[in-house]
């Protein structure tokens, strides 16, 4: 094997729907692998919340966009020998694509480690990919490609509908849709062209299984299959978006083994090195014989005699499509078994051979070997659809969730109801009584699902509609279909018993009794209780229908001795003895794999599954915590149950639990394990949210009490403690009626900023500008009452927010990092640009606002990490809120001044006295920008407001503002406008602020067009620029032909928010210009920024 | 309450899902995720209570007959964490409960497989029972020659249809699995397979074959083919002698040993699979272990030697070669445990392997070895 001494990988950037955490996990592997051959290692990855660009581990990081003009200066300046391409989602493969085909890579002899760039490419092109497929006598869906839309009308009138259309070169089955009649084909289809030069006309398999393998090859043609994986959710649903199982739960030997054996051949077939997926659509009921027809010759496919059918049954599949990189179905496979298939595949790409490789899990066996599991895991994915004004939450081939679960369980029902509670959505389980009230909508979710579907089909099932019915509905195997019943049909029992030993009242009195009565023990024998538990049902919702609470549930469970098993994944089923620390907790088993860890463990509590606001940048706190524990000989213990992230990784702690968040199994871990205490700052919100449940249980919380945690949190505590520090709030109160909340509002005057207590749809926070939007918000969207008040803020226009971010050891202040927001106060602190170090707060400010978080450190004894946001208006500071834990901007700041909030943290905790740090003269300026993925989510409004809507976020650096954050910006996947602007202006004073930059636009010499209005307005002030009419006016020139006619690549669309009717149609301007791939603005201050870039 | 009772005293309780009656045998484990019914009528686990390691059993039924690996369910006893009873499959004709009701076999739902495994991992296979009601004797399936039980009692043809002029094999019967004849019917070689004892290169034997040869027989496996790349067979009475799959210690069956040993005397090809492997291994002059807790499972890696190709493989096995015969080499090793997989004679056409290149279950990564042997064929 010829020594290879210098490779650059290629990262993802930032995460976004389609493309997340499971990167910085493939990375980071591929880090380890190489670093161990002793290899230097050049990262290029703006995103700055990642694992992989710690110090740590790559030798080389450079924050700069994945595009192949930055990276080629990266190879320039840093001349590699190797390149891993595969290791970076789809934004790195593309780079690497274009870095070959302009032929740098040949110019700097750069090799492609692992699979050749061929066959990434032939894989890349559908219609290519599948005539190859068929040279193997493997079938594809009938399909066929057009470049323009008169083309793909032609080709649907062959194929027939329904019909599937879908985007070459594009992730996330993103501008893919399926079509029932020719008016929807060609909207879908116009709309695939904006992001695709190419787009296949496919016949749209209805209801087929989805299928997965994910194949290992060596360089000596060795292939393994790691595992297999089956859609819970029919065909035409994106694997992404679907529920899965690990195996395959309904397929015989014959379809398990004639799948992976077509992977395989396919995988050589490309010559792969390293690792591959492959989707397949399996036919869940096949007719007698079946010809699969080649679109090329249109012959149909003849199978040589070793594969007849006749002795074996039918069979009818295709393959869907082929990923030749690390994907995130292979993060999945990689946490689902404990192989780990990214460290796997970099050693194969340096030339290694299977049989040379050790499993690292077992340590005694090979690499070579295909896992064997004794348990099910169930995949969910998270969805955030509510965080998104208007998003049409309907789930198609086209992904959308934005994180993902896993449960471990010995039975499906255990997994499937953990992965529900995973999901930390506040969901007890299979079953949630209040969601579907009427049958209507039942049938309506099932027909068409959405995020919600699991509990339209309990609900369903519960409710007298038998599973070959809502088989028909929902294309849902009746196995899994089956397993739910299980589910409901034991809830309805456990109801009906609960009705008859303890009559209603009694429940009640009880609550307030000792938790053992005769009754209760009576009602929940031993067995029963058990069986409950194996079936995955909570303590919480045993408890919710037998009219009891979670911890009188817990104490008769404790007190029968029904206890959580501890087992590890081993790979292998026990086959082997294995040293693995990957374990999971089940109640179907009677004896623990190990033993308990003792209190010189510490067990850290990790973010749960990625979604709006929390994110890989809580996976860096968390991993941080546990190393910086090696330093004081703690043994790490972390739970979490994320599968993309690193964490979950098998060499990060020393024991890692793949377990709910939930009260429930945090304290079962406790107990068993009984550590020294648990770390709950570090993993974003849901930790911290633990913190009080925990503490009341008796746990030992390491850092800030949890009293004083509550004191931060509860907004009226918080007040009142503001006020004995004298420190500054906007007014703010809490309302349970509309007339008070209107007379608070009009006392402090508008706009206000409301926050219901229960939201009925949209977002929950939002912003008023008169009493007419109050009114109307506090009657559609959310509820106003006594147990439901409102808060209602005034709310700070054009006010400046600055973050402070600290750590600190018994009220004593550490470190404090002051970071300022482009944007005006009302773009969400996750949403908004963030520049560090600050470059126009002035002294006095930073004096005061350091002198506050010193203030509330000592106050609130603070022992950790905290984070507090401030407004400033006319010199003055006012506080938004505290946060005592760890924030999204920790590795920011880290990265960017060296210092390491999380580790001074844990010094705080077992160190002597921690040295305190000051912020470091920096000569260059770093912005941290957010990644949003609007684009993917049809209707959403990429307006931005008070509440977070990005998914991401990258970080650069420059030698002043403006080149910084014009990296960031291209980082984000924006482009620099070269061919014209649009520009409309909400409301005079917007109009009037937007001028000095508006001047700087035409300056550029790009064709400008406005709006009517705004044009006028700009040839006042002397700017020509062509009008066109909205989209609603449909006269034309009309916006949305200039757009489709890409004559436009760049709208600045700046909101008024006062203006409701204009709000509509920029809404409508906004929506265009992201379906049509467009650069757009909506803030006056970003856009002037990046007019000066 | 049922249970099932190892022979150093361990009890586990479990729920019954099969017959119910009690039943002893040696209690083995198989990691196999798949293929259950394919697993469950393999010859080669007669006499064994089966733990299936892969909880969730039973979740696509049972199908016809015709996909079995032979005529009935092979396993003394089976036990299960999670006992499915609702399958989904288009070719499910029953639940496995019914099906092992209706062949009187036990089957236990025990929660903590894991453990029973762990245990038999760490102490090596044993003797135990299944007790439903009434108690039974421990039974050890290796003490007689469970081979003459499993074993065919006649002989019978079987040609692939759609071809009249064929090579022929023998199959020396000592628990085939059905699939083994299926790869020869399939590549176009007729079948004939003769119980564990016969002898053909006895009179007795050449006088029956012959018979059976010119005897037109109703097919029990029908495969029909276009054409066979095989040259048509030249008049001897046979081409090639295949020794199959089959239960217990391998010299138990010395008679089959004996016929082995004139075939290579009269250097007919020969083939072995699993038990197979071991008896050919011993007619030539080797010697056969019994390994402590055997290798059953779909996913064991098999190492070419002097190659760097590995096979993931189905194995089912609790003895195995100790000593290469002279004349022979090392054909694949386990790269687990480093253990003989294959053995293939430096000169003449006898091969053997340990694992199953027919699969069902498992991978069909060396359904190739029967190619390699067919193209040895004159
Ligand atoms: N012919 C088809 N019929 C029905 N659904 C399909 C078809 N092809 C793809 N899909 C669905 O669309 C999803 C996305 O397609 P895929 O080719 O995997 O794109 P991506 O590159 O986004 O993963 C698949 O997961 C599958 O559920
Ligand atoms: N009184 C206010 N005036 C102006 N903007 C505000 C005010 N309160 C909050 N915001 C904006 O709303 C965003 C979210 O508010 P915050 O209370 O931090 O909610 P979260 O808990 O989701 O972070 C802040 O980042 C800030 O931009
Ligand atoms: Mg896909
Ligand atoms: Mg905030």
């Amino acid at each position: 094997m010829k020594k290879i001494k210098k490779v650059l990988i290629l990262g993802s950037g930032a995460l976004k729907i389609g493309e997340a955490g499971e990167f910085d996990y493939s990375g980071s592997q591929a880090i380890k692998a190489l670093k161990e051959e002793g290899i230097r290692i050049v990262l290029v990855n703006p995103n700055i919340a990642t694992i992989q660009t710690s110090k740590e581990l790559a030798d080389e990081v450079y924050f700069l966009p994945v595009t192949p003009a930055f990276v080629e200066k990266v190879i320039k300046k840093e001349r590699p020998q190797g390149l891993l391409l595969s290791f970076g989602g789809q934004t790195a493969l593309n780079c690497g694509i274009a870095l070959h085909k302009s032929g740098i890579l040949k110019k700097y002899n750069i090799e492609i480690l692992g699979t050749p760039v061929s066959a990434i490419i032939l894989t890349e092109d559908r219609s290519k990919f599948a005539k190859h497929l068929h040279k193997l006598n493997i079938p594809t869906p009938r399909s066929l490609a057009a470049t323009n839309i008169d083309q793909a009308v032609k080709i649907a009138g062959q194929i027939g509908f329904p019909a599937m259309i879908r985007a070459g070169f594009a992730l996330g089955g993103q501008g893919s849709g399926v079509a029932y009649n020719m008016t929807e084909l060609k909207k879908i289809v116009s709309h695939a062209f904006a992001f695709a030069p190419q787009v296949l006309i496919e016949q749209y398999l209805h209801h087929y299984k989805e299928i997965e393998y994910e194949v290992v090859r060596d360089k000596f043609d060795n292939c393994v299959t790691v595992c297999n994986m089956e859609n819970m959710d029919p065909l035409g649903i994106h694997t992404g978006d679907s529920i899965v199982v690990a195996p395959s739960q309904t397929l015989n030997n014959e379809e398990y083994h004639e799948l992976r054996r077509a992977s395989i051949e396919i995988v050589r077939s490309l010559g792969i090195v390293g690792e591959c997926n492959v989707q397949f659509a399996l036919n869940p009921k096949p007719k007698e014989t079946v010809i699969a027809r080649s679109e090329t010759t249109k012959q149909p496919l003849k199978r040589s005699p070793r594969f007849a059918r006749d002795d074996k049954g039918n069979l009818e599949y295709y393959v869907i499509e082929v990923n030749a990189r690390l994907s995130r179905s292979s993060a999945l496979a990689s946490k689902a078994t404990g192989y780990p298939l990214a460290y796997i595949a970099a050693k194969l790409g340096l030339g290694y051979s299977l049989t040379e490789l050790k499993n690292k899990v077992t340590g005694v066996t090979k690499a070579s070997f295909e896992p064997a599991l004794d348990y099910i895991v169930v995949k969910i994915p998270r969805f955030d659809m509510d965080k998104f004004k208007g998003a049409i939450d309907k789930l198609g081939s086209s992904m959308k969730s934005v994180g993902e679960v896993m449960g471990i369980g010995r039975t499906f029902e255990e997994g499937y109801q953990k992965a529900i509670r995973m999901l930390d959505q506040d969901f007890e389980g299979a079953v949630n009584d209040e969601m579907f009230k009427s049958k209507d909508l039942i049938i309506e979710t099932l027909k068409n699902p959405t995020p919600k579907r699991m509990f339209a089909v309990s609900s369903a099932l519960k409710n007298k509609m038998n599973t070959s019915e809502v088989y028909k509905l929902s294309g849902i195997d009746p196995w899994f279909l089956s397993r739910i019943k299980n589910i409901t049909d034991h809830e309805t029992e456990l109801q009906k018993l609960a009705n008859n030993v303890i009559p209603a009242k009694a429940g009640i009195q009880e609550k307030n009794g000792s938790p053992i009565r005769s009754g209760m023990t009576g009602l929940l024998s031993k067995p029963h209780l058990l069986e409950l538990k194996q079936l995955g049902f909570s303590d919480k919702r045993i408890g919710e229908l037998v009219g009891k609470i979670g911890l009188e549930v817990r104490a008769i469970r404790k007190k029968l001795n029904i206890l959580p098993s501890v087992l590890q994944i081993d790979t292998l089923a026990a086959e082997f003895p294995s040293q693995t620390n990957y374990l999971y907790m089940t109640y179907n088993a009677t004896h623990n794999d190990v033993a308990p860890a003792g209190n010189s463990a510490v067990i850290v509590l990790g973010s749960g599954p990625y979604h709006i606001g929390s994110s890989v940048e809580f996976d860096w706190c968390s991993v941080n915590t546990v190393q910086s524990l090696k330093r004081y000989n703690k043994k790490s213990i972390i739970i979490n149950c994320n599968p993309e992230t690193v964490s979950t990784d098998y060499d990060i702690s020393d024991k890692l639990y793949f377990e709910e968040l939930t009260f429930e199994r945090i304290a079962d871990i406790y107990e068993f394990e009984n550590p020294d205490g648990i770390i709950v700052s570090v993993g974003g919100q849901t930790p911290n949210n633990r913190a009080k449940s925990l503490f009341k249980y008796g746990a030992k919380i390491l850092g800030t009490s949890p009293e004083n945690i509550d004191r931060a949190e509860d907004r009226s505590k918080f007040s009142s403690l503001l006020d004995k520090l004298q420190i500054k709030q906007p007014a703010w109160n809490a309302f349970s009626t509309l007339e008070k909340a209107e007379e608070f509002a009009a006392k402090v005057g508008y706009p206000v900023l409301i926050r219901p207590s229960y939201v009925l749809s949209g977002s929950a926070m939002n912003i008023c500008n008169d009493k007419v939007d109050l009114e109307k918000y506090l009657e559609e969207a959310a509820t106003i009452s006594k147990e439901y008040p409102v808060t209602v803020s005034k709310f700070f226009q054009k006010s400046q927010e600055i973050e402070l971010d600290s750590v600190a050891q018994e009220g004593e202040v550490k470190a404090a990092i002051i970071s300022e927001h482009v944007e005006y106060a009302g773009v969400h602190s996750g949403d908004a640009t963030i520049v560090l170090p600050v470059q126009n707060v002035s002294l006095d400010i930073q004096k005061d606002i350091k002198d506050i978080g010193k203030r509330l450190a000592e106050e609130l004894q603070i022992t950790g990490p905290y984070n507090i946001q401030f407004l400033v208006l006319d010199n003055e500071v006012y506080i938004i809120e505290v946060n005592l834990r760890a924030s999204r901007t920790f590795p920011f700041i880290a990265k960017v001044t060296g210092i390491n909030m999380i580790s001074m943290f844990v010094d705080g905790l077992f160190g002597k006295k921690v040295m305190g740090v000051e912020m470091p003269k920096i000569k260059f300026v770093a912005v941290k920008v957010a990644q949003f993925s609007f684009a993917r989510l049809i209707g959403s409004n990429p307006a931005l407001g008070v509440e977070m809507a990005s998914t991401g976020e990258v970080a650069c650096f420059g030698r002043d503002l403006e080149e910084a954050y014009l990296k960031g910006i291209i980082a984000t996947g924006d482009r620099l406008p070269t061919k014209g602007i649009f520009i409309s202006l909400g409301g005079e004073q917007k109009k009037l602020d937007f001028l000095k930059t508006a001047k700087k636009i035409s300056g550029l010499g790009l064709p400008l067009f406005a709006t009517e209005k705004t044009a006028i307005f700009l040839k006042k002030n002397g700017i020509k620029a062509k009008t066109l009419y909205k989209i609603h006016e449909n006269k034309s020139p009309n916006i949305i032909d200039y757009f489709r006619a890409k004559k436009i690549d760049l709208v600045i669309n700046i909101v008024d928010q006062g203006i409701k009717k204009e709000v509509q149609d920029d809404y409508h301007i906004g929506r265009a210009a992201i379906e049509n791939n467009i650069v757009l603005f909506t803030k006056v201050k970003t856009t002037s920024l990046f007019i000066d870039a | 309450m049922a249970k099932l009772i190892l022979k150093n005293g361990e009890e586990f309780e479990g729920v019954t899902f099969g017959y119910e009656g009690s039943v002893g045998g040696e209690v083995v484990f198989a990691t196999g995720m798949t293929g259950y019914p394919e697993a469950l009528t393999d010859p080669s686990f007669a006499g064994q209570i089966l733990i299936l390691t892969y909880p969730l059993i039973g979740n696509y039924g049972v199908p016809k007959k015709k996909f079995w690996e032979s005529g009935k369910l092979q396993i003394s006893g089976l036990i299960v964490s999670d006992y499915i009873d609702t399958p989904s499959h288009h070719q499910s004709k029953m639940t496995l409960s019914e099906w092992l009701k209706k062949e009187k076999i036990p089957a236990l739902e025990i929660k903590d497989t894991r453990y029973i495994t762990q245990y038999l991992r760490e102490n090596g296979t044993m003797l135990g029972k299944i007790i439903n009601g009434k108690d039974t004797p421990f039974f050890d399936p290796n003490v007689l020659n469970i081979v003459e039980q499993v074993s065919i009692k006649k002989i019978l043809k079987e040609k692939p249809e759609g071809l009249n002029k064929h090579k022929r094999v023998i199959i020396i019967d000592c628990g085939a699995k059905n699939n083994i004849k299926r790869c020869f019917l399939k590549r176009g070689v007729e079948t004939i397979t003769v119980p564990w004892d016969f002898d053909p290169f006895s009179n007795e034997g050449q006088k029956q074959l012959k018979n059976v040869i010119a005897n037109e027989v109703k097919q029990s496996l029908s495969i029909k083919i276009a054409a066979s790349p095989l040259a048509p067979r030249d008049d001897n009475l046979f081409d090639a002698l295949f020794i199959s799959n089959g239960p217990g210690d391998p010299k138990k069956a010395d008679k089959t040993i004996e016929v082995i040993k004139k075939s290579l005397e009269n250097k007919i090809p020969t083939l072995g699979i699993c038990l197979g492997n071991q008896l050919l291994a011993l007619a030539a002059g080797g010697d056969t272990y019994k390994l402590k807790y055997g290798h059953r499972s779909q996913n064991q890696p098999c190492i070419m030697e002097k190659s760097n190709r590995c096979f993931i493989t189905t194995q089912n096995h609790g003895f195995a070669i100790s000593d290469v015969p002279v004349g022979f080499d090392k054909w694949f090793t386990n790269a687990n445990d480093d253990s003989i997989e294959g053995i293939i004679h430096s000169k003449l056409p006898f091969m053997s392997v340990q694992f199953h290149p027919e699969a069902t279950p498992g991978p069909k990564d060396t359904e190739w070895i029967f190619d390699f042997f067919l193209e040895k064929l004159t």
